[in-house]
């Protein structure tokens, strides 16, 4: 079986801070992989390596089989237009949602279907409005993003993203700029779209989420993956202590059980 | 004790009206060329492309850092001899203040585009945006809104600069006023008149601009609350 997302040996560096140092992944049909690591340790890097709104130093992605970039000489050669092709097919978060203000909730999701895929309006509107639904702001249609809480405003980008039809979705610390009490709003959408099969590669520090919604989970450090695995098995028992070190600082102040 | 006698000035009103409808047309006109130019040129000042934006830098700053009334000599009597064309008065002051306003325009607009957060274009990138459509879809209409005003004062600047064309005996408002207080002997009545008549033009144009403000904040995305 054809991996959705495949990469090997992806390198990235800016300047002479070399990011990423190896990487090797493989994301299959329906997985949801959350990749976790300290900061600093490359993981949104990678992240936006898959979709290429950054080009990696080095390496090979595959989505679907389809080798990205063309090589001529050892090294990949990447075109604008067959990147805008390839993001197309591959839906991003961001952490801060990135609405465009001037449009409405709807505009925000019909306008890549219109301008990217070429739709017709009438036709984005709809899976525009189905999107929605399925992120449970239907209602929020008519409103424009300012007037949305940051809950809202993230299913709208996920929404958004959706309604390109992607074969793998990508997500960026989308919760990391919400209140609190926002955060599972999010959660419970993207956990919805794991249930519904969706391929999904998470960069979150929400370890509950990594351990109930992961098939798998992947720790970074210095660049490459330095222990992958089951969430039960990398966030209870890891074998690295690096790993532990990570996981008792984000379980410092938790509530007696 | 100066006799106020506006007589002689109400009568002639429709020559200095007919110097109001050209000074419009210069202004008119120049704006119609220099926004799109000034677009044009501060897209080149921000491409990747070294030599464009080295060219576009030059023009922005040739236009900014010499004196409007040395432009227009230039283009009115230097520009005919260089390449043999015939050379209006009116043509050359279209020229210069097109040209001129988008050096000034493009800053406007380079500010207005950088302004707008890195957030948006990645987020039209992401969804297999080009930089164009990214450009004309996502930036620039947010970009527009914070510009107006900026580029309402940069408006009302030129429309003060244009002036300047009565001295190539362009029958503007300004030349206009010239000729009326010599045939006259009114000087005073007829540059009051005049004032008056400049006020009222560019009140009316401020005022425009204002409405426009608030029409494009709709979206609480706006300069005006």
């Amino acid at each position: 079986m054809t991996p959705v997302v495949e990469i090997r040996n992806l390198h990235k560096s800016f300047g002479d801070l070399e990011v990423l140092r190896g990487i090797d992944l493989d994301v299959m049909q329906g997985e949801a992989v959350v990749l976790l690591g300290s900061s600093g340790s490359g993981k949104s890097t990678l992240l936006r390596c898959i979709n290429f709104m950054e080009e990696p130093t080095d390496g090979r992605v595959r989505i679907n089989g389809d080798l990205v970039g063309t090589e001529r000489g050892g090294r990949m050669q990447y075109r604008e237009a067959e990147l805008c092709r390839l993001r197309t097919r591959v839906g991003m978060v961001f952490q801060h949602f990135n609405l465009f203000p001037h449009m409405t909730t709807l505009e925000n999701v019909m306008e890549g279907q219109v301008i990217v895929l070429g739709r017709s309006k009438e036709e984005a509107k709809s899976k525009a409005m189905q999107q929605l639904s399925r992120v449970g702001l239907e209602d929020k249609a008519p409103e424009y993003p300012a007037r949305l809480s940051g809950g809202q405003k993230q299913r709208v980008a996920i929404a958004r993203a959706l309604a390109m039809d992607p074969e793998v979705m990508l997500f960026d610390e989308v919760t990391s700029a919400l209140d609190p009490e926002l955060v599972g709003e999010v959660l419970k959408t993207m956990r919805q779209l794991a249930e519904e099969g969706m391929t999904m590669v998470c960069v979150t520090h929400e370890i509950g989420f990594a351990y109930h919604v992961a098939n798998k989970v992947c720790f970074l450090h210095e660049g490459r993956i330095l222990e992958q695995g089951e969430p039960q098995k990398i966030l209870k028992s890891p074998d690295s202590t690096r790993v532990s070190e990570f996981l008792e600082g984000h379980s410092l102040f938790k509530l007696p059980d | 004790m100066h006799e106020w006698d506006f007589a002689a000035t109400l009568a002639d009103m429709d020559f200095l009206l007919l110097g109001l409808w050209n000074t419009m047309r210069v202004f008119a006109l120049a704006l119609l060329f220099g926004i799109p130019l000034g677009l044009c040129i501060a897209l080149g000042r921000m491409s990747r492309i070294p030599v464009l934006s080295q060219v576009s830098s030059l023009v922005i700053e040739f236009f900014r850092t010499t004196p409007p009334l040395v432009q227009l000599f230039w283009f009115f009597f230097a520009l005919p001899i260089l390449i043999s064309v015939q050379m209006t008065p009116f043509v050359a002051s279209v020229i210069t203040f097109s040209i001129q306003s988008s050096a000034f325009f493009a800053e406007i607009f380079r500010g207005g585009i950088n302004s707008i957060d890195k957030g948006q274009w990645e987020a039209a990138k992401a969804i297999g945006m080009s930089r164009r459509d990214s450009l004309r879809r996502i930036i620039l209409p947010q970009a527009v809104k914070r510009m107006i005003p900026a580029f309402a004062e940069r408006s009302i600047e030129l429309l003060k600069t244009t002036t300047l064309i009565s001295t190539v005996s362009y029958a503007d408002l300004m030349f206009q006023a010239n000729e009326l207080a010599s045939k006259t002997f009114r000087p005073l009545e007829v540059y009051t008149v005049v004032a008056v008549m400049y006020f009222f033009l560019i009140l009316v144009f401020s005022q425009l601009t204002i409405l426009l403000e608030y029409r494009l904040a709709k979206s609480g995305e706006g300069t005006l609350r």
